[in-house]
């Protein structure tokens, strides 16, 4: 056996780390530090809504209409309109969405001015507040297209917004794609239209994803740019055509118009983040099944 | 080398263009009627062919010829553009912005640039398989069934014929009958390029371009590679880019060198594999195959 030993004094050289080894353990543990607060706030907030809000919610406080401008009985209304609007908005925006960015990120090297000028408008629309949005939802949909204050105004109004966010996800999903895909695609004579639906879009589910999750929590979240379209009328919706208030909008009512209605307005919260978090998991669920239905990763 | 295969690829490669259009009938005499000789009939022809990256050339004047059913190798050293001149043969090039491609290029007579070819058909005739193995993220029997499905073939039973068929051709019907509907990534990196091989084979080409198929494989997985290319000769027309020049000593009939010379590549010499070899007529080429240089 070999006994390997190092002669002495081999690594007496000049070379030594700049780094020293404190500094490096002040950057880790800053690093760490940041992730905590971070999550801190978020338990805060949730703990926060938990803790004011759960007393309130039961079956019927989902189910009932309210009273007392709210402060007593239920949000059933408001969760059928939340429901309705967000729909409308996503069966517009969602195929699109797919459109724009499947155009962007692949066919718009043969219009380059063309896919510049979209991309700017795209990222201009996504940093426009959404009280903008709003004053456009209703001087275009409600006022111009007659559509009045109504869940599909509202939707459609929402539909803009979030159509910048879900493009540049997708997009970049789809970017994200390896070259040897397309090149592959092609060199077995599958025209781009063929890759795309077969390879790329399923392999750019994940961005897919992404996207439909931050519209859906931009959606969902929206009041400014809801009241002035689909109105905030606490009672039951009939059709598209109807006013509903949404869940946001309701907890901006209460907490802002309505004394004693604080209560309810956190119950109300709890149950929007619950929504939200189960709205997003079901779309990331029928997203995947939708687009990877062939798609086979290791 | 089954001289009659090669015989009747060489006949319907006269008279089949790249467009789906019928072809228009004419009345043929018998003194119209020529032999078709060999030698003037190639698979592939080039004239003065260049290519251009955004007004830099990749490479200029190659004009060459290949025959049906031979293995030609082009070697020469890195950016001289030998995979650039690949994709001239199968209008890949299409898909790079910004380039621009000169000369003519023909595939069994038929002009590869002009507007009436048909670029899927010319696709489905010219395989391409690439340095890097490209299976799709799909099972195994998915990959070779995916284009296939693309030019009209349905039936399940013919499906599955084609795909054993190729498989076997690749020697890799045995290692994977049992998992076909498996991701292709699970493979190993010969296998993927085997079955990237067989995806290709599938669609009936007559030209195989073949990428530096072996670079990214391990010795015995190159050599397992090797031996399929090997097989496809006066199957199938075969243009291999490869840096190894043991493998294009090995594998090609005939052999093409690149060289940068004035800022783009050109073809310096083009012959038989014995010729470049053993007689050079370029010295640089001299130098290249007897290791003294590049």
């Amino acid at each position: 056996m070999v006994e390997a030993v190092l002669p002495a004094g081999w690594l007496d050289n000049s070379y030594r780390s700049v780094c020293p080894v404190w500094l490096d353990r002040c950057v880790t543990l800053c690093v760490w530090g940041v992730a905590a607060a971070v999550t801190a706030v978020f338990v805060c907030i949730v703990g926060d809504l938990v803790w004011h809000g759960i007393g309130q919610v039961s079956w019927s406080f989902i189910v009932d209409l309210p009273r007392d401008a709210g402060r007593a009985g239920g949000i059933g209304p408001m969760i059928v309109s939340t429901g309705l609007i967000l729909t409308v908005c996503l069966a517009v925006s969602v195929p699109v969405g797919l459109g724009t960015a499947v155009l962007l990120a692949e066919f718009s090297s043969d219009h380059r001015l063309f896919g510049v000028l979209v991309r700017r408008s795209l990222d201009v629309l996504a940093g426009v507040p959404s009280i903008v949005f709003g004053l456009f939802g209703s001087a275009f949909f409600c006022v111009y297209l007659r559509m009045g204050y109504s869940i599909l105004a509202g939707g459609l109004t929402l539909a803009c917004m979030v159509l910048p966010i879900l493009i540049r996800s997708v997009e970049a999903g789809i970017r994200s794609v390896p070259e040897e895909y397309r090149l592959g695609a092609a060199a077995l004579g599958l025209t781009r239209g063929r890759a795309v639906w077969h390879l790329l879009l399923p392999a750019a589910s994940p961005g897919v994803i992404v996207g439909l999750v931050l519209g859906i929590g931009r959606a969902i979240a929206e009041t400014a740019a809801l009241i002035f379209t689909s109105g905030y009328v606490t009672r039951m919706p009939e059709s598209l055509l109807d006013s509903g208030r949404s869940l946001s909008i309701h907890i901006y009512d209460l907490s802002m118009n309505v004394a004693g209605g604080d209560a309810n307005a956190y119950a109300t919260a709890l149950v929007l983040m619950v929504c939200l978090l189960v709205i997003n998991w079901v779309a990331s669920v029928v997203a995947d099944g939708c687009l990877c239905r062939r798609l086979i990763r290791v | 080398m089954n001289k009659v295969a090669i015989e009747d690829q060489v006949l319907t490669g006269v008279v089949e263009q790249y467009t789906d259009a019928p072809a228009p009938k004419v009345m043929v005499t018998a003194s119209d009627v020529k032999p078709i000789d060999h030698s003037v009939q190639p698979a592939i022809t080039t004239h003065s062919l260049g290519l251009m990256y955004g007004g830099k050339p990749a490479f200029e004047d190659v004009s060459l010829s290949i025959r049906h059913g031979s293995i030609t190798a082009i070697v020469g050293p890195s950016g001289c553009g030998k995979t650039s001149f690949l994709m001239c043969m199968n209008r890949l090039t299409d898909l790079i912005p910004g380039c621009r491609v000169s000369g003519r290029v023909c595939i069994d007579q038929a002009d590869v640039n002009s507007p009436a070819t048909d670029v899927v058909t010319l696709r489905r005739r010219v395989g391409m398989i690439f340095q890097k193995p490209n299976p799709f993220p799909l099972s195994i029997r998915r990959n070779i069934e995916l284009p296939l499905r693309e030019y009209g073939v349905r039936g399940r039973q013919e499906l599955g014929q084609i795909v054993q068929g190729v498989l076997e051709d690749v020697g890799l019907w045995d290692e994977v009958k049992d998992r076909l509907d498996t991701s292709a990534l699970r493979l190993s990196g010969g296998q993927q390029q085997r079955l990237c091989i067989a995806r290709a084979l599938a669609l009936k080409p007559r030209v195989v371009l073949f990428d530096e198929p072996c670079s990214a494989l391990d010795p015995i997985s190159s050599g397992v590679v090797e031996d399929l290319i090997a097989g496809l000769r006066g199957r199938y027309t075969v243009v291999i880019v490869t840096h190894n020049l043991a493998q294009a000593a090995r594998l090609a009939d005939w052999v093409g060198v690149f060289w940068v010379r004035g800022g783009s590549g050109r073809l310096i010499e083009f012959g038989t594999s014995r010729q470049v070899f053993k007689q050079p007529s370029d010295p640089l080429t001299y130098e290249y195959v007897n290791g003294c240089r590049g």
